[in-house]
């Protein structure tokens, strides 16, 4: 008994893979942004605690 | 007139400096003759001249990233760099002089080369010839100019190879078509390269070594 | 008041931008048909060739940013040349993934030399991958954004010097000869494309402003903080 050879992938799983791709690109980027704004925010409370701080 | 006189004292300069410290040309020698030795181990018996030949292309052009990677590195060391800058000339004829100094080693270790793979693989013909001449131009005049912008990074030796491979990519494919033997169509576009990304380099090279 | 109006812009391109890329996306799975010829996979083609596209204009704007640079010195080009050449790598290592999925689709391969387009942007990829390297090596300053301008300069140049050397190689690594004969289009096909192109330029300005502002952001705050301390 041989195991039947493993069908190889339909066209719609290649064009979903490659518009997934894209979309997981955009997300990233998102979420790269996302991690930079939460940076630059808490910079920015420093900043104002610092300038707060001088009176 | 006083552009030339100046192109070829920084060139002579190169040059003597090199017939006295005699670093760069002997290792570029030994560095070529030795990877043809590797190429006839790397190649499996009986392979074509073409491959071979494709090999003395690789060959080539990591001999010249050798002789490019060492061009600027006397300046940086000694500090001469300011003082090339701030002399009374073009900066592009510092560029032109380093080009002719780099391409005199390249020509003088092709002089070598060329005949080696001669004797070692098989024999090469003159449009191979007239091909390696016409790509020498081209990797001297855009490999010194990345040399200079790659000596003022941090990894010096690490960075010219990475800044030269991709440009170098359309040499070696002009190089390969034209000793293949496919028509004198790939030495136009040898010339093609050589001109554009001379004029290019000359005229962008006082912005690399500006206000260092 | 400028950066109000900044922002303004900002949101006005990126809402575009979403529009544009719903539309193309209902464009390209609903409207368009399946294509004779090669079938279902012809779809990675209205997101694949306008990436790539794409790509290309971030290139060219950058180096026109680069020409400014050079010209005049500006620092803020110097800023936009470079971000600009960072989404034009993204988007390069985009078309490349598209295309190796599309040509394991049509032809089972995962790489193929003989697709000019593809060979052409992994010259690109490795060229501008450089050009970071450059960049993260120099201390920043003059020296640095007169050298990234001159090395994207480059750049534009060795775009179709290298498409010429890709064409020719052809002849020696493929005896086939390859005539060009642009693709024919059905109008249904050219306008979801087009669609497809401009929500992808929009998605590029988006990114490019967006990124622009954070930088621009974060050094205006590290200048506060000497200020401050």
């Amino acid at each position: 008994m041989t195991t039947p050879p493993k069908a190889p992938p339909s066209e719609w799983q290649y064009v979903a893979a490659a518009y997934g791709v894209v979309f997981v690109f955009v997300l990233a980027w998102v979420a790269i942004i996302g991690a930079k704004l939460q940076r630059l925010q808490r910079q920015l409370g420093e900043l104002v605690h610092q300038a707060r701080d001088r009176g | 007139m006083t552009y030339a006189a100046d192109v070829v004292a920084l060139a002579r300069k190169d040059l003597l400096l090199e017939l006295r410290a005699k670093e760069t040309l002997p290792a570029m020698l030994l560095f070529v003759v030795s990877s043809l030795a590797i190429f006839h181990f790397a190649l499996p018996a009986g392979t074509s001249h073409d491959a071979a030949l494709g090999l003395l292309w690789v060959a080539l052009v990591f001999t010249a990233l050798l002789g490019l990677t060492r061009a600027f590195v006397p300046e940086r060391e000694q500090g001469l760099f300011d003082a090339l800058v701030l002399a009374p000339c073009d900066r592009s004829a510092i560029w032109l002089g380093k080009a002719i100094a780099v391409l005199a080693f390249l020509v003088a270790a092709e002089i070598v080369a060329l005949p080696a793979f001669a004797a070692f693989f098989s024999g090469i013909d003159g449009r191979t010839v007239v091909a390696v001449a016409l790509a020498d131009v081209g990797i001297c005049t855009v490999g010194t100019l990345l040399g200079a912008m790659a000596v003022a990074g941090q990894a010096r030796e690490l960075l010219l190879p990475l800044l030269f491979l991709p440009l170098a990519i359309p040499i070696v494919v002009g190089g390969v078509g034209a000793s293949a033997g496919a028509g004198s169509r790939y030495l136009l576009f040898l010339l093609l390269y050589d001109a554009v990304f001379s004029l290019l380099a000359w005229a962008s090279f006082e912005y690399v070594v500006a206000e260092q | 008041m400028r950066d109000v109006r900044g922002l303004d812009r900002t949101t006005a391109v990126s809402t575009a931008a979403v529009l544009l890329l719903g539309a193309a996306l209902g464009l390209i799975f609903f409207y368009v048909p399946t294509d004779a010829d090669q079938g279902f996979s012809q779809r990675i083609f209205y997101f694949h060739v306008p990436i790539a596209l794409t790509s290309y204009v971030c290139f060219g704007w950058g180096a026109w940013k680069a020409l400014r640079v050079l010209r005049t010195g500006d620092e803020r080009a110097d800023l936009e040349s470079y971000v600009s050449i960072h989404l034009g790598v993204v988007f390069g290592a985009l078309t490349l993934l598209t295309g190796s999925i599309w040509a394991r689709a049509s032809w089972g391969v995962w790489w193929t030399w003989s697709e000019d387009q593809l060979v052409l942007f992994l010259v690109l990829f490795l060229f501008y991958c450089a050009y970071f390297m450059l960049r993260f090596s120099v201390a920043p300053g003059r020296s640095r954004s007169n050298m990234s301008a001159v090395y994207a300069l480059f750049g534009v140049v060795l775009i179709p010097v290298s498409f010429l050397a890709i064409r020719l190689s052809k002849e020696f690594i493929h005896p086939v000869v390859f005539t060009s004969h642009g693709p024919q289009m059905a109008a249904s096909q050219f306008a979801t494309f087009c669609v497809a192109w401009a929500a992808l330029l929009l998605l590029y300005a988006t990114l490019y402003r967006v990124e622009l502002a954070g930088k621009r952001v974060d050094a205006s705050l590290r200048e506060l903080r000497e200020l401050l301390t």
